[in-house]
């Protein structure tokens, strides 16, 4: 690796970690229903009107039940508005290129599972699918909620910790309301102007045509045909740069574009690049310093943030080092060596202002959240380049996961490790007070196990259905590796690609949006089941037997649990598939 | 003489767990619809329109050329218009005559630097197709500059993620010196210092790669060298 690699890696861990402590403060300041600093002033006549135009009293609380049917009946409602304005986008305003609706079906259906459970999965090419109307009113009004609705499921988990003895575990509304108008709203209208500055586009004008500089001739699509003679170029534009915000920051990913953040119109400099990474991965992990402040204790946010934070870099420093080696097959024809003057590497699939660092750090970056936009196409990454992000998105995206999802996936985790840990030193085994037992323990092996089923039970169908097999693009060890990666990353709610394989297909967006809905839903619904249950509890005093969550043992049990039980599961996949190609690549046969 | 008064309930409030389903404030089922249904509404104003609204206008009064897609002219300067401009800075084109910079190969469909079908190829590393397309490529350099013997940057026949990359890199650009100078009659170091004017810094000398932006240094090259 480049001292540039170590330096730019290093910049981006710091800038985020530094951020942790204010933004995970300002969060628990809206979540614990005090007048927010600032903006409060505002925002707060704001909140009180929308409170008042829905019928919304703020002081009531609902239990876990309640809450959870509220947030269902909420996701229903954002389903079914992105499946309607898809298909009604024809007749709708802000369409100046007359985007037809969006057919197949299965298309709209699989978009609408995609965006409502913040996968951000994408079986078609944004400028050529979707309207103004539908990119803005139904694609990033789901970043939003989406990215709220993690947010929400986080707040009342934690709520169940931090409280005793009640049932009450906070409003969905108020909580819901709070999280776009304090938090998720401000900083994308921040975000967004300044990647404007940096060359964003945001427009609501039809696509621009210009003249070449140099026309040229196109050859026919037969032998026979004949050649055109090409003298324009049709240059999609839009209202990219609200969108990009919010992709980034409610960690969905679904681009504008067909290209995501590789298109120099989402991602235009190295400093748009780093701004995107930083925003990915600064609501994830500051909410582990709002979840300390709100348990009274912050070293157990910092416990959950350092395992996190040494998952994350396990898997993107091999993926840095892997892309910059390059592919071995190509050493007789080119150059890919790293000097000042050109980046070297694997540059298939890449842009020359990222080149293969840049491009790695994103990759693990947007697969360790569940946002799964690339600035790089993971299909042409390296094999083992490309098992980096399969697996981090392999491990349940805790890494540091989705806005919202990423901690209660984790803190899944943590019960599971603090039974573990129970169990091996022979003590009831507690969590912050709380005693840990048959009822939890079910509820997290659920919400654990279900995403590693769904991939597995997902890849065996489509290796085995002529309809699957027909999707895949490369052939050999890597076809499987497309298929495992799609099946991976909407049943983890990641929504990144090995791009190749054909998705839009009544096969593929069936059965993904099921694995997408399923992997969300059937995660949540366990979730707000221990919330509830947890907030009964009353809450012990920690003795002298309690296992210290706090410790950096504790960290490295974590770590350890997640390797055992998430990654290992995988292994027979992943050698099946990347490990297998690595091996091929290296002995030279393609 | 003690008069009978209904006493409160003294074994403490009502367990929270009992609601009534008529209970106010939204908490009945057909009031939690209600709730449901006017919040979303109101989130859908506020985030997608409201919002992309509000950026638009902000963009339009600070930013209106970065906003409307970067555009330059013949003479390299800001312009609004698409009629006006020879194309946009953040955006690539296809450039075939070997007395032009060749900017990278692009997999965009039906041809290449297709901006509205942005995209990458996709082919994976062991491919065969992969090997066939540098091939191709390399006989391409080689047949229109056979004297030149330098080893071949990699990203120049190696095709972009968006398949709209406007960048290459500096080796890339130094590669085609040779070619240029020879069908143009230019002196090959005159060449290099308008590559070198070309170059685009990494942003605060740390983020990204340094590269050189092909449709600039090609304006640039017609204007100092016109054909």
């Amino acid at each position: 690796m480049t001292p540039n690699a170590w330096l730019q890696i290093a910049l981006l861990i710091g800038t985020v970690l530094l951020l942790v402590k204010p933004v995970g403060a300002y969060m628990a300041y809206v979540y614990e229903n005090q007048p927010v600093p600032g903006v409060g002033r505002v925002l707060g006549p704001m909140e009180r009107g929308i409170y008042r135009v829905c019928g919304i009293s703020p002081q009531h609380q609902q239990d876990w039940k309640r809450y959870t049917v509220a947030l269902l009946l909420f996701n229903l409602l954002g389903f079914m508005a992105v499946y309607l304005l898809q298909r009604w986008q024809g007749w709708l305003p802000f369409n100046p290129a007359q985007m037809p609706a969006v057919a197949p079906s299965s298309l709209a259906f699989n978009t609408a599972a995609s965006f409502v459970t913040n996968t951000n999965w994408q079986n078609y090419a944004g400028e050529s699918t979707m309207s103004y109307c539908t990119q803005m009113a139904a694609l990033a009004v789901q970043n939003f909620l989406s990215a709220t609705t993690g947010l929400t499921v986080l707040v009342a988990l934690v709520r169940g910790l931090a409280r005793k003895t009640t049932t009450e575990l906070g409003s969905f509304w108020v909580d819901l309301t709070r999280s776009m108008l304090y938090i998720l709203l401000p900083l994308s209208l921040v975000l967004a102007v300044v990647l404007v500055s940096q060359g964003v586009p945001q427009t609501l004008d039809k696509y621009i045509t210009v003249h070449l500089v140099q026309p040229f001739h196109q050859a026919g699509s037969s032998a026979t045909a004949p050649s055109t003679l090409i003298t324009t170029q049709t240059i999609a534009v839009g209202p990219v740069a609200s969108q990009e915000a919010i992709k980034e920051l409610g960690t969905n990913g679904g681009g504008f574009f067909n290209a995501n953040s590789a298109h120099p119109f989402e991602n235009p400099t190295g400093l748009t690049n780093f701004l995107e990474e930083v925003a990915i991965l600064l609501l994830p992990l500051a909410f582990c310093y709002t979840f300390g402040r709100m348990v009274n204790d912050t070293r157990q946010g910092w416990a959950v943030l350092a395992a996190m934070v040494i998952l994350l870099l396990a898997l993107m420093i091999p993926c840095v080092m892997a892309e910059q080696a390059g592919n071995p097959l190509l050493v007789r024809y080119c150059n890919q060596q790293p000097t000042p003057l050109q980046p070297g590497g694997n540059m298939v699939g890449k842009e020359a202002r990222f080149g293969p660092v840049n491009s790695a750090i994103f990759a693990a970056v947007a697969t360790g959240t569940s946002t799964g936009a690339v600035n790089s196409m993971f299909d042409s990454f390296t094999p083992l380049g490309g098992l980096c992000p399969i697996w981090l998105i392999q491990l349940s995206e805790v890494a540091p996961g989705g806005v919202g999802s990423g901690l209660y996936g984790m803190l899944m985790f943590v019960l599971i490790t603090v039974f573990i840990a129970g169990l091996m030193i022979g003590r009831t085994p507690e969590y912050l007070g709380k005693k840990i037992e048959a009822f939890e323990m079910k509820m997290a092996s659920i919400a654990i196990l279900v995403p590693p089923s769904l991939v597995l039970v997902g890849t065996a169908v489509a290796c085995v259905t002529a309809a699957g097999l027909a999707g895949i693009a490369n052939p050999g060890a890597h076809g499987f590796s497309e298929m495992l990666y799609a099946m991976t990353s909407q049943a983890n709610n990641n929504g990144s690609a090995f791009a190749g394989l054909n998705g839009d297909t009544t096969f593929y967006n069936v059965l993904g949006a099921l694995l997408m809905l399923a992997a969300r839903f059937w995660t949540i619904i366990p979730t707000m089941a221990i919330a509830g249950s947890l907030a009964r509890k009353k809450i012990i005093p920690a003795g002298s037997g309690t296992l210290a969550t706090n410790s950096p043992l504790f960290v490295f049990i974590l770590i350890a649990i997640i390797v055992v039980v998430i990654a290992l599961t995988f292994f027979p996949a992943l050698a099946l598939g990347p490990i297998a190609e690595q091996m091929q690549m290296m002995a030279g046969h393609r | 003489m003690t008069k009978f008064t209904p006493q409160p309930d003294v074994t403490g409030p009502v367990p929270a767990t009992i609601h009534s389903t008529s209970a106010p404030h939204g908490e009945g089922w057909l009031s939690m619809l209600r709730v449901a249904v006017t919040l979303f509404v109101i989130m859908t104003l506020l985030a997608g329109i409201v919002y992309p609204l509000l950026v638009t206008q902000i963009a339009r009064l600070f930013f209106p050329w970065q906003a409307h897609g970067s555009l330059i002219n013949h003479a390299g300067q800001h312009v609004l218009s698409g009629r006006q401009a020879a194309g946009s800075i953040l955006i690539g084109q296809y450039f075939s005559h070997p007395w032009y910079f060749w900017p990278r190969p692009s997999a965009t469909s039906p041809m290449p630097y297709n901006a509205a079908a942005s995209g990458g190829s996709n082919t994976g590393p062991t491919n065969p197709a992969l090997i066939v397309n540098i091939k191709a490529r390399v006989a391409a350099l080689h047949a229109a500059d056979p004297g030149n013997k330098q080893p071949i940057p990699v990203d120049l026949i190696t095709s972009s993620g968006s398949g709209l990359d406007p960048d290459e890199s500096i080796a890339a650009a130094y590669y085609q010196i040779p070619r240029i100078a020879r069908l143009r009659h230019i002196p090959p170091a005159k060449l290099k210092a308008l590559v070198n004017r070309c170059i685009i810094e990494r942003s605060l000398d740390v983020f990204g790669q340094r590269a050189v932006n092909v449709l600039e240094l090609n304006l640039a090259l017609d204007r100092a060298y016109p054909r």
